[in-house]
């Protein structure tokens, strides 16, 4: 199906999100869609499937005009999106999410669905478990799901919102291979990211967004410095890796073991120093999340010790270590993160340190969240609720909102859904916490992240966890077998001697 | 006692618990639409004593039930136009109207009063009341009776088993998710506040027609019934099938209760009238053991054949509340 936007407005208040946007995609292409955070890409895309109305402009299909009013008529039109955010149903089973909104008889056959999806995941290499509950998925996995229930639904058109921000390498590759095959069968695909590199290798075409505006189009093969002028309206370079710590232990781990079904992370011993910062690699589910919790008391370890610059806080709750200076910023920002509902204005003034009064001194956090605005480079205002923020800038945001005086921080993802600009910036923040000697722990599914700047990194295999490695003497290469189970010989090597020597 | 009045007591609970399974039934499909209807005390005695007048002046049971649900399905769309269309808080609006039926109905209902109307009476069914003990305790009853228990399986089977019934469940959980699937959230919502509304409204002049027959303003006995529906509603899980054992075990409470009361004179009588509560909310805490920690830790450390269909059981019997209840959605 050929898809063509024309002179398409969007103003959200003052915000003008799309500005008079013209776009042409030919059906059985990938088109790329590029842009900064809050350039738009998600506004033009909600639009097309319906989510949104447009001021003015309008869409063609196949050369004739339509009115998509709402979902349905998108889906009438064979159009599908794939949300940037998941929408879907976690606590319900991955057949009924699957059947839900598709048209049928009043009572559906879930043996037969059942048969029909196994068919046609097959056709994607995809293997998931229909009688599985939804949030026992991994991101990467809802995904699959979600695409599949597009398809079985007659899509001719697919959108897909970053749909590499939260998956793993593996579950990349299986969906790169399922949209070529889409494509080959003629369907129009529509791909956002701030990932260069997936566009670079999937699509055929790229439309580059910045604040609203269509800036160009540029067909492959590409010249990343070029997208990443047109991206931002400059060129920009990683920072040069840079080492901070110091050798005082912050933290310490020492014989810790935790289960959480069906992990058992055994025999992890290992020292943080103050101003240095561990990486934590690894597939998804292999465990990171797992130890990170039990760093910071969300889970109880079964045996082993967590201390705290000294401190033996095992079994102690958050709140115990929160007061001990450490804080946890968790991957799902809406569910765990911020509060729906609420402006940044109030989120600073729930996370402040100061002004604790019985009444709220609304100029000043006012104040307060315009400097952060300001710092942060968010794009909002004070009194916007954090939902309308794009997907970037609700990042940006939980970033901002940690407190000043912390000497350690766990983050999930600190810059998952981040453009590159603002990825540097926000590692530029962190780090300066770090020369105050500030110590920090992420998770990353971005191995190239984790190499920039870590000082020494953990790898995650199945609940089985390395010592701590060398990030100046560790290769990309070598990091990615590690993560998919490869080459831990040498590593468990390595492991005995630490232990032995840590020991000693 | 014997084994006789027994039989005839139960069946008579299965009789007196009908309403309330009735107004559970409209009530969870009303919140299982995200949508909390609170005037649901107000409209039962509204219903009651208009559906009673309705039911004397035409000599007629069916336009006297009608009339009850008329009533239901009224005042649900004052809740729904407030709360989906006007986004105001449903909690204020359902509230502020409870209050209102009930005065409205206290006021309304005196020209009425202690009238002598219609009773519906009871239909056996041919064949199955002469099944031993079950024929005694389900199938010489009314046909309202009869009804409830059907509909109990109705209700069960839509929600659970039927495409709208997923995404009825959808709407109420991420109403966002189920929009990208093409409902109309709004409508649905309207449409099943009103069914909802209509089946509590039936449950009014079920008590004034057959169960407590007759409108005796204040001392009709039906104010706070309401409450318990919207409860029992809550530790039904939004499950048409638990909600009508847990409607079933008040009733029985209940009638425990009035049986017991001559026995047990040592027992202020009040302490039988309260004791249904706290028993329910015991229920409760049983049935949603799943989610505590160390029964996590028991289920993981079991052998994966038993632990797959343990965890499978305490799963479904876990009552979560749809995600989305209570607030309203705005496509934007
Ligand atoms: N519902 C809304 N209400 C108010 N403003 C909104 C809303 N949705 C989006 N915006 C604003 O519109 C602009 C574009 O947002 P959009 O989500 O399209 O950005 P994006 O390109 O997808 O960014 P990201 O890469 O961060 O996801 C942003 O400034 C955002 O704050
Ligand atoms: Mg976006």
């Amino acid at each position: 199906m050929n898809v063509e936007f024309k002179n398409i407005n969007k103003h959200f208040g003052p915000v003008h999100a799309n500005v008079d946007i013209n776009l042409n995609i030919q059906s059985g292409s990938i088109q790329g869609i590029l842009g900064e955070n809050g350039a738009g890409k998600s506004t033009l895309m909600k639009i097309l499937s319906g989510f949104i109305q447009p001021d003015s402009g309008g869409i063609y299909l196949d050369g004739k005009a339509v009115l998509i009013d709402s979902p349905a008529d998108a889906i009438k039109y064979g159009i599908g999106m794939l949300h940037q955010d998941p929408l879907d149903f976690p606590p319900m089973r991955l057949i009924e999410n699957f059947i839900v909104g598709q048209r049928g008889g009043l009572v559906p056959s879930y043996k037969e669905t059942i048969k029909e999806f196994k068919e046609l995941q097959s056709r994607f290499g995809f293997s998931l478990n229909p009688e599985a509950y939804v949030d026992t998925l991994t991101v990467g996995e809802r995904q699959q799901l979600e695409i599949l229930r597009l398809l079985w639904m007659g899509a001719s058109a697919l959108i897909l919102d970053e749909p590499t921000t939260g998956i793993s390498a593996q579950q990349k590759e299986k969906l790169f291979a399922a949209l070529k095959i889409l494509a080959e069968q003629g369907k129009t695909i529509i791909f956002v990211s701030h990932k260069l590199e997936d566009v670079e290798i999937l699509c055929s075409k790229v439309a580059i967004l910045r604040k609203g505006y269509l800036v160009g189009e540029v067909p492959s093969p590409y010249d990343t410095d070029q997208l990443v002028e047109m991206m931002f309206g400059k060129v920009i370079s990683l920072g040069d890796r840079n080492t901070v710590a110091q050798n005082d232990v912050v933290f310490e781990l020492r014989d810790l073991f935790v289960e959480h079904y069906p992990l058992k992370i055994e025999n992890v011993n290992f020292q943080l120093r103050s101003g240095e910062v561990i990486g934590l690699a690894g597939m998804e589910g292999s465990g990171q999340d797992v130890l990170l919790r039990a760093c910071v008391g969300l889970l109880r370890p079964v045996s082993g010790k967590v201390i705290v610059k000294g401190k033996d806080l095992t079994n102690k709750n958050y709140l115990e270590f929160m007061q001990n200076e450490v804080s946890f910023l968790p991957a799902s920002r809406l569910e765990e993160g911020l509060v729906p509902g609420l402006s940044l204005a109030e989120h600073f003034t729930i996370a402040g340190e100061e002004k604790k009064g019985l009444f709220i001194d609304k100029e000043y956090f006012r104040e307060k969240a315009e400097n952060m605005i300001d710092e942060y480079h968010i794009i909002g205002r004070s009194d916007s609720t954090v939902e309308s923020l794009s997907g970037g800038n609700q990042q940006r945001a939980a970033l901002a909102l940690l407190k000043k005086s912390l000497s350690i921080i766990l983050l999930e993802h600190p810059t998952r859904g981040l453009d590159i600009e603002s990825a540097i910036y926000m590692w530029g923040k962190l780090k300066e916490r770090c020369l105050q000697g500030c110590s920090i722990f992420f998770i990353s599914g971005d191995l190239e992240e984790i190499l920039q700047y870590s000082d020494r990194i953990l790898v995650f295999f199945s609940g089985h966890v390395s010592p701590p490695l060398d990030a100046a003497t560790t290769s990309l290469e070598q990091l990615g077998q590690l993560i998919g189970g490869k080459g831990w010989d040498q590593v468990f090597e390595i492991k005995e001697n630490y232990e032995s020597n840590a020991n000693t | 006692m014997s084994g006789d009045i027994i039989l005839f007591g139960l069946a008579g609970v299965i009789a007196s618990g009908a309403p309330i399974v009735i107004a559970v039934i409209g009530e969870t499909l009303t919140e299982r639409a995200g949508v909390i209807n609170l005037s649901l005390n107000g409209v039962i005695l509204l219903s009651a004593m208009i559906g009673f007048w309705v039911a004397v002046e035409t000599d007629s049971l069916f336009f006297g039930f009608l009339a009850g649900m008329v009533v239901g399905a009224l005042v649900s769309t004052i809740v729904a136009f407030s709360s989906i269309t006007l986004k105001q808080s449903q909690v204020a609006v359902g509230f502020i109207l409870a209050i209102t039926c009930r005065d409205l109905a206290y006021f309304l209902g005196n020209p009425i009063m202690g009238s002598q109307g219609p009773i519906m009476l009871s239909t056996s069914i041919p064949l199955l009341k002469d099944i031993p003990i079950l024929g005694r305790l389900l199938f010489q009853q009314s046909l309202m009776t009869y009804l409830s228990i059907i509909m109990i399986g109705i209700a069960w089977f839509w929600i659970f088993k039927t495409r709208p019934g997923l995404m009825l469940q959808g709407i109420g959980e991420k109403p966002a998710a189920a929009y990208v699937r093409g409902a109309n959230v709004q409508k649905m919502r309207y449409f099943y506040t009103i069914v909802g509304g209509a089946l509590v409204g039936l449950a009014g002049p079920l008590y004034t027609l057959s169960v407590k027959p007759g409108w005796k303003g204040t001392i009709t006995g039906l104010d706070g019934i309401g409450w318990i529906v919207l409860a029992i509603t809550i530790f039904g899980g939004w499950n048409p099938i638990r909600a009508a054992f847990g409607a079933y075990l008040f009733a029985f409470l209940q009638w425990l209760g009035l049986v017991l009361q001559p026995y047990m004179t040592s027992i202020p009588s009040q302490v039988l009238q309260v004791a249904p509560f706290p028993l329910m909310i015991l229920a409760l805490l049983f049935v949603n053991m799943g989610n505590t920690e160390w029964m996590e830790r028991l289920i993981a450390s079991l052998p994966d054949t038993v632990r797959l269909g343990a965890s499978k059981i305490l799963r479904s019997m876990q009552s979560r509340q749809p995600g989305s209840l209570g607030t309203p959605f705005e496509r934007q």
